[in-house]
């Protein structure tokens, strides 16, 4: 049964070549192969553990951001706010002074009116009062022209005044 | 399914004039000598015969005898005549199909030193080779890249596959902290056994040595962990061998215990040894006759031999795709005795976990 019986050159040869290919295998074929393994797999559990920390960190700023939003909306809304109340608030001004100033110069309109009216009035007055006085010169002058007239008129004026008189 | 069956019926025609060559001379055809001599190993490769012409390898033979000193010459000098400088090739008895020479009293004796480059040596030879190629070619893709780069593909991907599960799978459950230590040995293990399976299976020139399934190289291989073992065990693992902790009685007067012990060392490579050249030469012998049936039954009938073609021809394919499995199995318990023998020489307390 020389099958089952090692030969013994083939097997000093097999452990020479098999001694060889570990040398060679062990040295520069496997190491590289399995550290970079290890080392891609140390890396593969960083990058996931990144991954986590950067996602919670996304999930943060969304929030964050979220929130600078919301504040900003409302400084918003509250500047909108302020700024019709200030509209409000100068329209309602403008108008009062308007009409604070309206009535202001209405007044002194009024007044300027009355014046001039005043002026004119007395003007008037006086005016009549001169024409009327000329007017009753020439009349008495015209109708107190003759002694007779002048006497009926002189007893004219007495009877009224008697008249006025006796009234009282 | 239409185009593989076509495929088969293809080969079949090609096989048909060498199953009816077959036929006219099989009468002399004799199946146990040609399947072992297939599997033996042998001076010169023998690769094929078309009709006379054998095309043949012829490897250099190197010798010590006490007669001739070293005698270096190449196998070619059997073809010529049967025997050179005193050297011929047995026919018979023990050491038949292997070189022997007249000693003084006119018997075959086997020369004292015979480490001829034979089939297998050459076959170890380029196995070695390939495997070393392969494994640093895989290596240079690494080097060439950083760990952030991408993973591989095609075929380094399939070497980082095989690498990650035997370091993950078989070493580092067994060996814990000095898996580093034996990785690199591990490994070129497992790879040299899975390609030397794998080589075999090739029916032509590369490949179809009967590597792994020869006893001296599944022995070299055990001998390379048998040292892994026992030069690298911790002291815990030789006092377990030296003084167990059993009863005294059964190791002073008797070293009973130390002996079984003892016997366990021999006997771990041992198993390894035959475990795996069991398989392989199986394999190998199946294979062989399915392939020598057809012969054998075209030596009968024409028709009988025609059927037997087509069931030898599906068997070989069936058992071929079981060989693939063998070879990468039998790769892997290898590998994985191994690591449960040098993680067994490294108990770290004792009736610790890591002894079972």
């Amino acid at each position: 049964m020389s099958i089952l019986l090692p030969d013994a050159g083939l097997l000093f040869w097999l452990l020479v070549a098999f001694g060889i290919v570990f040398f060679v295998l062990a040295k520069y074929g496997f190491p590289a192969i399995t550290t970079m393994i290890d080392e891609r797999k140390r890396f593969i559990d960083d990058s996931l553990q990144n991954a986590k920390e950067a996602n919670a960190r996304l999930a943060n700023i969304k929030a964050e951001s979220e929130a600078i939003l919301q504040a900003a909306r409302e400084e918003q809304a509250k500047i909108l706010r302020d700024a019709a109340a200030t509209r409000e608030q100068l329209i309602k001004e403008a108008r009062e002074k308007a009409e604070i100033e309206g009535n202001k110069m209405l007044a002194e309109t009024k007044r300027l009116i009355e014046q001039e009216k005043e002026e004119a009035l007395q003007e008037i007055r006086n005016s009549v009062a001169e024409l009327s006085l000329s007017i009753a010169e020439k009349v008495l002058r015209n109708e107190l022209s003759t002694d007779k007239a002048q006497q009926a008129y002189t007893n004219k004026l007495v009877d009224e005044a008697v008249a006025k008189r006796g009234e009282k | 399914m239409m185009r593989l069956g076509r495929y088969i019926a293809f080969l079949f025609l090609l096989a048909a004039p060498y199953a009816l060559s077959a036929s006219n001379n099989g009468a002399s055809f004799d199946a146990a000598k040609t399947i072992f001599d297939h599997l033996k190993d042998s001076y010169e490769w023998h690769i094929t015969t078309i009709g006379d012409k054998h095309i043949t390898i012829s490897l250099p033979v190197i010798l010590y005898s006490e007669r001739e000193g070293w005698a270096v010459f190449s196998s070619e000098v059997f073809h010529h005549s049967d025997t050179h400088r005193g050297f011929s090739i047995a026919k018979e008895g023990d050491a038949e199909g292997k070189i022997v020479e007249y000693d003084t009293n006119g018997n075959f004796v086997r020369p004292l030193l015979d480490i001829s480059i034979t089939k297998n040596v050459l076959a170890i030879f380029l196995n070695s080779l390939l495997l070393v190629v392969i494994v640093l070619c895989t290596a240079r893709w690494y080097k060439s890249r950083n760990c952030s780069d991408a993973a591989p593909r095609g075929f380094v991907g399939a070497m980082e596959m095989l690498v990650t599960m035997i370091v993950d799978d078989v070493i580092k459950p067994n060996l814990g902290g000095n898996s580093a230590r034996f990785t690199p040995y591990l490994l070129t293990v497992f790879f040299y056994i899975l390609l030397s399976n794998l080589m075999g299976l090739l029916p032509v020139f590369p490949g179809g040595a009967n590597v792994t399934g020869n006893i001296a190289v599944t022995l070299g291989l055990s001998l390379c962990t048998f040292v892994a073992v026992n030069l690298f065990g911790n002291r815990e693992y030789w006092k377990e061998i030296l003084w167990p902790d059993v009863p005294v009685w059964l190791k002073v007067p008797m070293p009973l215990m130390p002996f079984i012990e003892l016997i366990g060392i021999v006997v771990k490579p041992f198993a390894l040894t035959v475990r795996l050249f069991a398989n392989i030469f199986a394999g190998h012998t199946a294979l062989l006759v399915f392939v020598c049936l057809i012969f054998i039954t075209m030596a009968v009938n024409k028709y009988l031999g025609g059927a037997m073609t087509v069931i030898s021809v599906m068997f070989s394919v069936f058992m071929n795709f079981l060989e693939l499995l063998v070879a990468f199995i039998q790769a892997f318990v290898f590998t994985m005795l191994s690591a449960v023998f040098i993680g067994l020489a490294h108990p770290q307390h004792h009736g610790s976990e890591g002894l079972k």
